[in-house]
């Protein structure tokens, strides 16, 4: 299939449906690029994210007019799309779902925090936690056959468990009351 | 006059040795930080940024052995500006009026921005390459700053940021390069293809959104979130600066030994230059100090004072040489300013 603005091949394929109207853009990747659609493989993350809370269609979802207010501070997600800054911490609750692709393509496929902890959530940076951490996290990505984001989540996990033998003994610290990985989506 | 109060130490950040400072100017970590129970900073009223801002002033002397507090929204312009200068606070943290303000130690190795895109934003800054004691500072001042404020955390994202580029660590590591050969040899493109692969960002001298001029280049990352701080650190300490350092190395001796006379002929006609000159624009001068800083390093102008070279760095920018004159100037008065301040700094020189 021909690109719809040249004569390359068509590799990008995209299909809205907005208020039952179905459109299909096929495109190849040199246009799609262009159009926004999809990232250059070296676009910055400013540049990423600009793209991505202003073009909807290339998050993965499509605007509606039923999009979730953020009920502590009014926030909506159209307003994080223009601005590109969210209104309060209960906006990472609410809008989770539609960050969660942001927030990968940002981050080189990071979903999740590894690194400090405040003492005050249960204590400073600890190895032995990351550890137990990463390997949860490499279990779920083998479960759901991401065997890309499992590769590396080992190549972390042999890092960080090679830190943990190379750091000093550490300071005993306040152990951490219930595991906070629990509250982490599947 | 000049409505300015603040003063400063000597010590600044730029090139004031450390390791590997003929090609590293600077080492700088930052985080941004949240307090719990308020909106961020777009989102929150002045009352509340009000109350932030006091909370703050009313802790920073605490802190990381006492900090001074400004007050930016009662701080005349120039002195945003010369903190702007002094990497104290950031571009935009010098525009606007609501409250907002920022706190640092006398010696400016450590400050925390008030309200500007975040609650907290915390800096250490030191010379040269030394990223792990920068980190060390830093993680103790946060340490410090959590005994006295709540930070917004959440278990899946870690630290809450106003802008999810920033969430997770929170963490921006930012090294100040100095990259004159590589960009004498038509090499720069190379670096930066190599940093943009890792995912690192290749920025001017005045940080985000800028050109380099003058060759100073600076390197940072881009991700936070899915990885710890010492695994970002270590991308730096372990892997890409001492490549770039080495890169430069490499093209420095390569210049000087086969291309000598032409380097010798950038570096003293740079010199003669701002010997010479009655008239020099920023930019041109931030060039033309560059190309003396190597000559220096490389030993070509031996009698040369690396301190005054290092200074200029900093004073020829425009609030820092209005106070140094001592009264407002227009870009056609800097220019003449610049210029007479140069020749007497670097008088008696070769």
């Amino acid at each position: 299939m021909k690109c719809d603005r040249c004569d390359n091949e068509a590799t990008v394929h995209e299909v809205n449906i907005i208020d039952g109207q179905k459109t299909e853009v096929h495109l190849c990747q040199e246009c799609a690029q262009e159009l926004g659609i999809v990232a250059k493989p070296t676009t910055n993350i400013s540049e990423l994210l600009t793209k991505m809370v202003t073009n909807p269609a290339s998050a993965g979802r499509s605007s509606s007019a039923a999009a979730p207010v953020c009920e502590s501070c009014g926030t909506t997600f159209a307003r994080i799309r223009k601005t590109g800054l969210l209104g309060c911490s209960d906006c990472y609750r609410v809008f989770e779902q539609e960050l969660n692709s942001l927030l990968e393509r940002a981050h080189e496929g990071g979903t999740h925090h590894i690194g400090k902890i405040p003492r005050r959530a249960g204590g400073e940076i600890d190895q032995q936690y990351q550890i137990l951490r990463l390997r949860k996290q490499l279990q779920e990505a083998i479960s759901a056959e991401e065997y890309e984001r499992a590769a590396n989540l080992r190549d972390r996990l042999r890092t960080t468990e090679n830190v943990e033998k190379d750091a000093p003994a550490r300071q005993p610290r306040q152990a951490v009351e219930s595991d906070p990985a629990e509250d982490d989506p599947a | 006059m000049i409505d300015t109060d603040l003063q400063f130490a000597d010590g600044d950040w730029m090139g004031g040795g450390g390791p590997a400072c003929d090609v590293v100017i600077s080492s700088r970590v930052r985080l941004a930080r949240n307090i719990a129970g308020y909106p961020f900073v777009a989102k929150a009223s002045t009352q509340q940024r009000q109350e932030i801002v006091a909370l703050v002033a009313r802790c920073a002397p605490k802190w990381a052995d006492g900090m001074v507090w400004v007050d930016l929204s009662a701080a005349p312009s120039l002195d945003r500006t010369l903190l702007v200068e002094r990497r104290l606070i950031s571009r935009n943290h010098a525009k606007g009026s609501k409250p907002r303000g920022v706190a640092f130690t006398r010696d400016e190795s450590v400050s925390v921005m008030v309200n500007e895109e975040d609650h907290l934003r915390i800096q250490v800054l030191q010379p040269g390459l030394q990223l792990h004691e920068t980190y060390e500072r830093i993680d103790r001042v946060d340490d410090e700053v959590e005994s006295e404020i709540d930070y917004s955390f959440s278990n899946r994202f870690g630290y809450l940021t106003a802008c999810p580029t920033n969430v997770g660590t929170g963490i921006r590591v930012s090294v100040m390069l100095h990259l004159p050969a590589l960009r004498l040899r038509g090499e720069i493109e190379k670096v930066r293809r190599a940093v943009k692969d890792m995912q690192l960002a290749l920025r001017g001298f005045h940080g985000e959104g800028t050109e380099a001029t003058g060759d100073f280049y600076q390197l940072s990352n881009q991700t936070t979130l899915g990885r710890s701080e010492r695994e970002i650190l270590g991308d730096f300490v372990d892997g890409v600066i001492p490549s770039v350092v080495e890169y430069e190395h490499r093209a420095r001796e390569a210049l000087l030994a086969k291309r000598r006379v032409f380097l010798e002929d950038q570096v003293f006609r740079a010199w003669g230059l701002l010997t010479s000159a009655r008239l020099l624009d920023a930019d041109e001068t931030l060039q033309l100090l560059s190309l003396i800083r190597l000559g220096s390093c490389l030993g070509l102008i031996e009698s040369v004072d690396p301190i005054a070279v290092r200074s200029l760095l900093l004073l020829t920018q425009p609030a820092h040489l209005q106070r140094i004159v001592g009264k407002r100037l227009d870009q056609a008065g800097r220019r003449i300013a610049r210029a007479e301040l140069v020749r007497e700094r670097l008088a008696g020189n070769p």
